[in-house]
């Protein structure tokens, strides 16, 4: 038994060990500059980052897609994760408390590709149709909005997925570490003549801060690995564009692309070296979220209420 | 006056993010009944695929396909899983190697499913084997441990104490107490555990695309390419034809139904107390 439970030490030995073989290739080649270079083609004078046929790989879009697609998902989810663990735990009326919180449930175990589905052929026409006209209208001036990508498929779309999919996971764990504050934090801003926010702010939110730090962080986690529904909807170009509404490609996208049709060997090392910073990345990431929300739950206060 | 404002305000936008987050989710489950169900006939799980661009097949290589890498799939996770959660919850308890195998769980738990596939794909698919149901299969194994592990801890941890010390008082060695005491009251959590890890790996695609591969035609050997549920949706949603669509989102129903009725009879065990039962 103690192997069995020295073998999940085995199995991240043995991931970063596979990575960090197979991406050997592509780091004796091209180094650090693989994440922030890029070539300019002498031709059309145009940047170019992934040429697979002519072995050029740079990863600096993917990275750019990732960290785009990821913060639009935690700008749309955190607010709304936060609401409704709040609504969930101080304001909610019994009867709806368990639904809700079951549904919420069922949302995290959909499967990521069945997101997509629903992405590609409701969210991605909705967007096509209504938002992103509007969005041109309203905000184009700023630059982050001026595009005329006709497809709906972009970095809008997969932020607005992402957001749906990262909800459940900061939302719940936001309820758990608001739970873990003892109810007399509460009853004593009560008593102190607070109002219900007033006492939510001062008397729970402020203790569970650093818990509902870490969820938000778990909840990046989620957002920076997840594959398939930004694969379906963020229209896989190999871009850096300034516009939300262009079409990108995440790093977890493009080894969903194409690792299995791979031109070379190459081409394979430098999608697992994504891959090894992904997983690196994911790791610390994760890492730090789970010390966060630890610092929070762990010992006595969750038996306190 | 003002703070009674702001009380209302911030009420106000509690119920509205609920409002905007219970919206989509309900729209998702609404379409995919919808579509599914409109979409479901017997063929989709009697026939395989036809080729391209023509209407009709279904889907029943892939549904068996599931079942193969599942298969593999549990049969490297469980074992292995429920081990490593008897040591946490038994033998490890409180010392700094559980702490440490605990916190890996979860932070392994966070590794994307890709980069796994990815790890697979260099440790197992070689030119000699290039695409296989076994590999797919392991790489689902692999994410199904840190999972199975750590709900078979939890469950073990709501057995009561007065039941091992019940055992202990009797001169059961520990060993016997913790397998057939302490391990047979949590069964029933551990089983559930150990479906909801599948329902979680049941739907995973992304490393699937490069281990399994996917296959058009019936096969279930363990070293050949294999069809699964998941990976037929991505590639019949990426694809032009309507029929394909039509397909996808019948099986996207498939897998939904499955993996809710397994995530709902976890809750039902766990929140009805079943391990109460001894106590």
């Amino acid at each position: 038994m103690v192997l069995c439970a020295l073998s999940i030490f085995g199995i991240v030995v043995l991931i970063a060990t596979e990575l960090v073989r197979g991406s050997q290739l592509s780091w004796a080649r091209f180094g650090f500059a693989f994440f922030v270079s890029r070539f300019v083609d002498p031709e059309t004078r145009l940047p170019m980052y992934w040429d697979p046929v002519n072995g050029h790989f740079s990863a600096l879009p993917f990275v750019f897609g990732t960290l785009v697609s990821s913060f639009l998902a935690l700008l749309l989810a955190v607010p709304l994760a936060i609401g409704l663990a709040v609504f969930l735990t101080e304001m909610c009326p019994r009867v709806l408390r368990a639904p809700l919180a079951f549904l919420t449930e069922l949302l995290a175990a959909i499967p990521s590709v069945i997101y997509g589905l629903w992405a590609m052929f409701i969210l991605v026409p909705l967007l096509r149709e209504y938002v992103n006209p509007s969005l041109i209208k309203m905000l184009g001036w700023t630059g982050f909005f001026n595009n005329d990508n006709p497809t709906g498929l972009g970095f809008v779309a997969a932020g607005v997925i992402l957001a749906i999919m990262i909800l459940p996971i900061i939302s719940s764990l936001t309820r758990e570490v608001m739970n873990a504050v003892p109810g007399s934090q509460r009853e004593a801003v009560l008593a102190l003549g607070a109002t219900r926010w007033e006492m939510i702010r001062v008397g729970v939110l402020r203790n569970a801060r650093i818990g509902i730090v870490g969820a938000i962080i778990l909840g990046l986690g989620r957002a920076l690995g997840e594959t398939m529904a930004v694969t379906m909807v963020i229209g896989n170009t190999p871009q850096i564009q300034r516009s939300l509404l262009a079409s990108g490609a995440s790093m977890a996208s493009v080894i969903a692309n194409e690792y299995a049709e791979a031109a070379g060997d190459l081409h394979l090392s430098a999608l697992t070296e994504i891959g090894l910073a992904l997983f690196i990345v994911t790791i610390i990431v994760n890492a730090l979220a789970r010390l966060l929300v630890w610092a929070v739950t762990r010992g006595g206060p969750a038996q306190a209420h | 006056m003002f703070r009674t404002a702001t009380d209302g305000l911030a009420t106000g936008l509690a119920v509205l993010a609920t409002v905007l987050v219970v919206v989509p989710l309900v729209a998702i489950f609404v379409y995919l009944i919808y579509k599914g169900a409109s979409s479901l006939n017997l063929a989709f799980f009697t026939r395989i695929p036809k080729p391209e661009g023509e209407v009709g097949g279904g889907m029943a290589n892939a549904i068996v396909g599931s079942g193969v890498l599942l298969g593999v799939a549990s049969a490297l996770g469980v074992p292995i899983g429920i081990a490593g959660g008897i040591f946490l919850a038994e033998f490890g308890r409180g010392t700094k190697l559980a702490n440490a195998v605990r916190f890996t769980a979860d932070v392994l738990n966070g590794v994307p499913s890709i980069v796994m596939g990815v790890a697979v794909y260099g440790l197992i698919v070689t030119p000699a084997m290039p695409f296989s149901a076994l590999s797919g299969g392991v790489a689902l194994g692999i994410m199904m441990i840190p999972t199975v592990t750590r709900t078979t801890e939890e469950m073990l941890l709501m057995v009561p104490h007065a039941v091992r010390e019940a055992a202990l008082a009797l001169g059961v060695p520990n060993w016997r107490s913790v397998l057939s005491i302490t391990v047979k009251t949590a069964s029933p959590g551990i089983i559930t555990g150990c479906m909801l890890a599948f329902a979680r790996v049941a739907g995973e695609t992304a490393p699937l695309i490069f281990t399994a591969f996917g296959n058009s035609n019936w096969s279930v050997a363990l070293n050949r390419p294999i069809s699964a549920l998941p990976l037929e949706i991505y590639r019949y949603a990426i694809s032009p034809y309507d029929d394909q669509h039509r397909q996808a989102w019948a099986a996207a129903l498939v897998l939904v139904v499955l993996i809710v009725a397994a995530v709902s009879l976890v809750r039902f065990v766990t929140s009805r107390g079943v391990l109460k039962g001894a106590s």
